[in-house]
C-alpha cells in the first residue's frame, strides 16, 4: 500500500517549500552562519526524531512482521566514505543550493531547470556504483 | 494564511516526524538519496553490483515518497508561493559582492536558468553540483535526511562524521569555489 508514503512525501514537499528550505539563498545564509533558520529546522528535526525513536524503542513497538521498529546501525569502518563522500555532497549542496529532497521539490516549485541537476546526480550515483570497488570505504 | 518562511520551530518538528511516521508505516528509514540508487538500478543497472538490488521491493515506497515531494512542492508553490525572501543583510552584502543582484525567487536567476547551462557558473552549479550530490550521497550512504536528521537522531557516529563532511564541503564551496565561479 503505497498511498501513505505518497501523502507523507507530499507533506514533506509542502513543508520544505513553505519553510524556504528549498531556497539557494537560505542555504547560503546557513553556510555563511548568517541566520539561525536552517540550524533551527535541522536541530528541531533531529530532536523531534530522537525523542520519537527513543519512545518507539522504550515502548518496544513492533511492525506487522513482528520485528521491532528501528534503524539498522551504520557500519563505521575506517570512516573514509563518510568524510570523503560527505564532503563531496557538501560541495554539491553549496553549488546547487539544494540537497536531494529540495532538488526534486524545486522542479515542481518553479525551477524546472533543476531537472538537469537531478539527471546529473543520477550520473553521479551511477559513476559511484561503477568505481565503488576501487574506492576506499 | 501564515507568515513566510514557515518558522523553524514548526517546520523542524514536522520534518523530524517523518522519521517515526515512516517507521510506523512500514519500518522504513527516512532518506531521500537512496532514490538515486533505486533509479539507477531501474534505468541502467549495467551489471554493476551496487545496482543489483531488488529496487522494486526495496525502493517502491521511497520512490513513491519522492513523487509525493514533487507533487507537494508543486501544490505549495502554486497555492502559497513564498514571497521575496527576507535575507540576512550579511548574506545580501556577500552575494552582491559576488556579483549577484537579483535575489528574488528560490535560486539566483543569473545562474539557474536554461540559458546559463553553458556558462561556467551555470554548468558548475547545476551539472557539476548535481554530479557531486549524486556521487557524494551514494559514497557517504545518505544525505541531509538520512544522515543529518535520521542518523544523528539515532546517535550513529558514522552520521556525525558524514555531517562534518557535509559542512567541510559546503564551507569550501561557499568560501572558495563560489567566489571563483561568480565573480
Amino acid at each position: 500500500m503505497l498511498l501513505p508514503y505518497f501523502l507523507l512525501g507530499g507533506a514533506f514537499g509542502i513543508v520544505i517549500v513553505e519553510a524556504e528550505v528549498v531556497s539557494w539563498f537560505r542555504i547560503q545564509e546557513m553556510f555563511r552562519f548568517d541566520a539561525f533558520h536552517m540550524y533551527g529546522i535541522i536541530g528541531a528535526a533531529v530532536i523531534t526524531a530522537a525523542i520519537s525513536l527513543l519512545t518507539i524503542k522504550r515502548l518496544g513497538i513492533r511492525g506487522r512482521d513482528g520485528t521491532p521498529l528501528g534503524l539498522a546501525p551504520r557500519t563505521l569502518g575506517a570512516g573514509v566514505r563518510y568524510v570523503a563522500g560527505g564532503a563531496m555532497f557538501g560541495l554539491g549542496w553549496a553549488l546547487t543550493g539544494a540537497c536531494p529532497g529540495p532538488l526534486v521539490a524545486l522542479v515542481g516549485a518553479g525551477a524546472p531547470v533543476m531537472l538537469v541537476a537531478i539527471l546529473s546526480a543520477l550520473v553521479g550515483t551511477w559513476t559511484y556504483g561503477r568505481v565503488r570497488p576501487r574506492l576506499p570505504h | 494564511m501564515f507568515t513566510h518562511p514557515l518558522p523553524w520551530y514548526v517546520a523542524g518538528p514536522l520534518i523530524g516526524l517523518m522519521v517515526p511516521a515512516l517507521l510506523l508505516l512500514g519500518n522504513k528509514p527516512f532518506g531521500v538519496s537512496s532514490n538515486f540508487r533505486h533509479l539507477c538500478a531501474a534505468l541502467a543497472p549495467c551489471g554493476i553490483e551496487f545496482f543489483g538490488h531488488d529496487w522494486k521491493r526495496l525502493g517502491s515506497w521511497n520512490l513513491t515518497f519522492l513523487s509525493g515531494i514533487f507533487v507537494g512542492a508543486a501544490i505549495a508553490w502554486n497555492l502559497a508561493p513564498p514571497p521575496v525572501l527576507t535575507l540576512s543583510s550579511h548574506t545580501v552584502t556577500a552575494l552582491h559582492q559576488l556579483g549577484l543582484h537579483d535575489l528574488t525567487g528560490l535560486a539566483p536567476r543569473e545562474v539557474f536558468a536554461w540559458t546559463s547551462l553553458l556558462t561556467l557558473k551555470g554548468f558548475a552549479s547545476m551539472v557539476i553540483g548535481g554530479f557531486l550530490v549524486g556521487f557524494g550521497t551514494a559514497y557517504a550512504g545518505g544525505c541531509t535526511s538520512g544522515h543529518a536528521i535520521t542518523g544523528l537522531a539515532d546517535f550513529q557516529p558514522a552520521s556525525l562524521l558524514a555531517v562534518c563532511g557535509f559542512f567541510a564541503g559546503g564551507l569550501a564551496g561557499t568560501y572558495l569555489v563560489l567566489p571563483l565561479l561568480l565573480r
